[in-house]
């Protein structure tokens, strides 16, 4: 293995490329143009070598790879970077999706369009340092750094109420932070590090354990978002310009999840095994309370956010299960959610920028103009149902199949989102796309372009093969996986599952 | 003990190198008159700079003068920072007092003056010769505050920086005198020698803390000794604000950190739980006052009420761990505040200094490069990371966790996210908000750098963290014994 760190540099390229950007001369239209091939360039560059790590990434182990560690602030808080099976993959979608974000953003900003460029990558830095810190303080930092950017994304380039969506965003997800800050400072002085690895193998007593759930709860939960602190959502969302909102669904909203995934499980399972029931009472009120909300929007960004709501909620319910299909769902949900709930977005933003409204009542019919892109909305619909032979099916089954095993009744109920994403996603299909096309305004509108099709066409593919074919993702996260349940069960002093064995 | 009929002079050679300049200084001034003004004022700078060397480089762990004069590492670590302060309120204000005709060679020589006396507070080791530390700085700022006598404004700031801090100096030499009368010494060291064999402390003693603490939250402006700040921030020229909000703060709350730590360090309960009051109280009025203000200056005022609350949080930590935070938190606001305070000075519509916030508007079109180090540091200054201002927190959180002190962390917490909302506002008026009247640019070099110094702290601290940390740790460590 080369010792050259290919870690820090597929975190920090983007922000290289943003200090490039800086340095940009010239009058506004060269500047933007510059500012948009230099970004295209930097993510490009930014999601080949993520995909080293992945085509260098032994499946065989779950110990962390491509491990860095330098001192920083003192000896136990250190730059300490790596991955492993789990935070791979979220590594990979956030790369694959920036190109495509920089891209749909091509011709809809117009104002500003360097500062809109350094945003994007400095929220890309903070995204992958988030999934590849190995130390708890790295994280932290990366974690709320993504903060800034997006502030200022939805800020300055969002719609109208921008904002009051912007403020709400940034202070829900700030007072939770705070307290996970907290938590870190008790757990530093508890393990006497905030190396995530050493934290990990460190037992805390069981009161502190339940007091350190609750203060990560309060970051993670707004993050996610769970109900009932899901309302900065989908005002994030509607007001957000289009690859805003696609990079919060698609990757920031995850860091809650992965968060579950890396502290609360691993750190403090007792707690955490105390508080399961009420995650999945949380998850499915999620799924059933957005899910009818999600029916009754009249805009669509919002319906999708509703929805967003919802299929975190499987999330969730699927990591709590502590079984190898829940977890393993929760995480191909994710992914596969990732690209989903991004592509639908996208789908928005073409429509958008062509009518700027985003009132699903402003549309019909748009199967008579645009037959291109009713078939890639119709194919993300499908999948954002949950169709077989898409994505989008083989997380919530898996997540269903774990659920299944562990409750019953939370699985029935459960299960009941999966009919409501079908009633609230094909009413919009069929609201926007199919009936006569009678308003005056769309009868010139334009299917779409070049540009638009190579922004959609990788996420529809991704979604069929992984639809199909699932394997690629699974075998990355197997191992990891496996250990977490293995070490788990450990810790609860459960009987070890007989599958299990093998590795130790 | 041998005692010599010279003392030694080395170890106070930075001060007394002051007083020296600062005497020539002021007959040069006098013969030559007010065009001296900006001539003085390099040399003023100069000598502070040259002073901070010999600070640096001076001896080093030494007690002189009949043990009322100390210097260590704690006394080196405050005086470079009060130092650094004075240097950058003068370096920012020769555009401003240029406009607005203050070229008095006054100013300087006051502004060094304030910073001797700083200097002398914070190397003090006895009750009498910290009060004239603290007189010959306080004196030296009421005249600043009331500098351009012919407003109204800035008198009325003089004038109530004057009767208040007279109030809090009697607070002061009461609690003083308390504390001699119930000790029989005025020495620190001697002091925390009495209360180190587990002495119960007289009541006498306990309300000398009080008043003594109560004088010292005033100078540092805690809750509930703040009335004061947002007036005299408001009505004093813009140019003695940013010299208020830097070198003074430092100095008191060092001298705070000293007194509670050396002659009272055994009666940690007996302070502790009136600082926790103190920072309480701060942190939540600075959060809340600021949301309503839409002058700059008095916001900058309910920000430092907010930011000395935290402070006082890691101070009431009790530890050395507490020190240190401190040390660290002064260290960053400070250079987070040189910005601040370029901004605010800068901030000119058509030659008249305006302090709405509103008149930033639009400041990200305009102004580009003024408005993202000053985002940046609004961003630091409510303490998101990566910036510096979050290591800032970071570190008292750490040193308040350690202590037990949990409620009070989740105050810190709550009032941190109340403040980010006002600081976020100001980030929202730059960007979000279309322009009324553009704002001159900063037109001097001087201010531009001093601009660039601070923006260039307040991101790239989080490379190499380790050298100012470790400065603070040796400074903390040398005041516990």
């Amino acid at each position: 293995m080369t010792s050259w760190p290919i870690l820090s540099i597929i975190t920090f390229l983007p922000l290289v490329g943003a200090a490039f950007l800086l340095l940009i001369r010239g009058d506004e239209k060269t500047v933007a143009r510059n500012a948009k091939y230099l970004a295209l360039w930097t993510t490009i560059i930014t999601f080949a070598l993520s995909l080293i790590l992945w085509v260098r990434f032994d499946k065989s182990t779950y110990e962390f790879q491509f491990v860095e560690k330098t001192s920083w602030l003192s000896e136990n808080i250190s730059y300490h970077m790596g991955i492993d099976g789990i935070s791979l993959l979220f590594i990979i979608l956030s790369t694959f999706l920036m190109p495509i974000c920089i891209l749909a953003s091509w011709v809809s900003i117009k104002s500003r369009v360097r500062e809109y460029m350094i945003a994007f990558l400095v929220i890309e830095t903070a995204m992958i340092g988030v999934f590849s810190a190995l130390d708890f303080l790295i994280f932290y930092i990366f974690f709320e750094g993504g903060l800034i950017p997006m502030f200022l994304i939805i800020g300055i380039w969002g719609g109208s109420n921008r904002i009051y969506a912007t403020f709400k965003f940034f202070l829900y997800t700030l007072i939770g932070s705070l307290l996970m800050l907290v938590a870190i400072i008790v757990m530093y002085f508890q393990a006497g590090t905030t190396d995530i690895p050493s934290l990990m193998a460190f037992s805390f007593d069981l009161t502190l354990q339940k007091w350190l759930w609750i203060a990560f709860f309060a970051s993670f939960a707004v993050k996610i978002p769970m109900w009932p602190v899901h309302t900065w959502l989908p005002d994030a969302h509607v007001e957000a310009p289009t690859a805003g909102s696609v990079i919060l669904a698609a990757v920031l909203l995850k860091m809650g999840a992965y968060g579950f995934l890396r502290f609360s499980i691993p750190m403090l399972p007792n707690a955490t095994e105390y508080f399961t029931p009420l995650v999945f009472i949380l998850s499915v009120i999620a799924i059933i309370y957005a899910s009818f909300v999600a029916l009754r929007q009249a805009d669509m960004k919002k319906l999708v956010a509703y929805s967003s709501v919802a299929h975190m909620g499987f999330v969730t319910i699927g990591i709590f299960t502590f079984t190898q299909q829940g977890i393993e769902g929760g995480l191909f949900q994710m992914i596969s959610h990732g690209l989903i709930s991004g592509a639908l977005f996208l789908c928005v933003g073409v429509i958008y920028d062509r009518m700027h409204t985003r009132l699903i009542e402003k549309y019909g019919g748009l199967v008579n103009r645009m037959p291109k892109y009713a078939f890639l909305f119709l194919l993300f619909t499908l999948a954002n149902v949950g169709l077989p032979g898409t994505s989008g099916f083989i997380g919530e089954f898996l997540v269903l199949v774990g659920i299944f095993k562990v409750n019953t009744w939370v699985a029935v109920f459960a299960t009941t989102g999966v009919v409501l994403s079908a009633a609230y996603a094909l009413s919009l299909y069929r609201r926007v796309i199919f009936g006569e096309l009678v308003k005056l305004e769309l009868k010139e509108i334009l299917d779409i372009n070049r540009r638009e099709i190579i922004l959609l066409l990788p996420l529809a593919l991704a979604i069929i093969i992984f639809g199909v074919y699932p394997e690629p993702l699974l075998s990355v996260m197997h191992t990891s996986v496996d250990n977490l349940i293995y070490q788990n069960s450990l810790a609860l002093d459960l009987p070890l599952n007989q599958n299990l064995v093998g590795i130790k | 003990m041998q005692y010599n009929d010279i003392p030694n002079f080395l170890p106070a050679l930075p001060e007394i190198f002051m007083s020296v300049i600062c005497m020539g200084l002021l007959l040069l001034g006098v013969f030559k008159g007010d065009k001296s003004t900006y001539l003085i004022s390099w040399l003023v700078i100069f000598s502070l700079f040259v002073t901070s060397l010999l600070c640096i480089f001076g001896p080093n762990d030494k007690i002189i003068f009949s043990n009322i004069f100390i210097v260590d590492d704690f006394s080196i670590f405050s005086k470079v920072l009060i130092l650094i302060g004075a240097i950058a309120a003068l370096g920012m204000s020769f555009n401003y007092i240029r406009n607005e005709g203050m070229e008095k060679f006054e100013y300087p020589i006051l502004i060094m003056l304030s910073t001797l006396g700083m200097m002398m507070m914070v190397s003090a080791n006895d009750l009498i010769s910290l009060y004239v530390g603290l007189e010959l700085q306080s004196l030296a700022l009421y005249v600043l505050a009331a500098f351009k006598r012919d407003t109204l404004k800035s008198s009325e700031a003089g004038l109530k920086y004057f009767v208040l801090g007279a109030l809090s100096s009697g607070m002061l030499l009461y609690g003083a005198s308390l504390i001699y009368g119930f000790s029989g010494t005025t020495n620190f060291e001697t002091i925390q020698a009495m209360f180190d064999s587990n002495n119960e402390p007289s009541l006498g003693i306990i309300v000398g803390i009080v008043f003594i603490i109560s004088a010292m939250a005033f100078k540092v402006s805690a809750v509930p000794f703040h009335m004061w700040t947002p007036d005299v921030y408001e009505g004093s020229t813009t140019s003695v604000t940013a010299f208020l909000s830097m070198a003074p703060k430092v100095a008191a709350m060092c001298l705070f950190i000293r007194l509670v730590y050396v002659p009272f360090y055994g009666l940690v309960p007996e302070w502790q739980q009136v600082v926790i009051l103190i920072s309480a109280a701060s942190m939540i009025v600075g959060a809340l006052a600021a949301i309503r203000q839409t002058n700059i200056k008095r916001l900058m005022a309910y920000s430092s009420i907010g930011h000395m609350g935290f402070a006082l949080l890691g101070l009431s930590a009790g530890t050395q761990q507490g020190v240190e935070s401190v040390l660290i938190y002064m260290f960053i606001y400070l250079f987070m505040n040189i910005g601040v305070f370029v901004v605010i000075l800068s901030m000119r519509v058509n030659g008249v200094m305006v302090e709405n916030i509103h008149d930033l508007s639009g400041l990200g079109k305009n102004n580009p490069f003024l408005a993202i180090i000053f985002g940046i540091l609004m961003f630091s200054l409510a303490g998101i990371p990566p910036l510096a201002g979050f290591f800032a927190k970071f570190y008292v959180f750490l040193a308040a966790v350690d202590s037990g002190l949990y409620i009070l962390c989740i105050i810190g917490v709550i009032s941190s996210v109340i403040g980010a909302f006002y600081y976020l506002r100001i980030v929202k008026i730059m960007y979000f908000d279309e322009p009324e009247d553009t704002l001159e640019k900063p037109s001097s070099a001087s201010m531009i750098s001093l601009l660039g110094i601070s923006g260039i702290f307040t991101i790239f601290f989080i490379v190499a963290p380790t050298p100012i940390i470790s400065w603070a740790q040796h400074a903390a460590s040398s005041i516990i014994q």
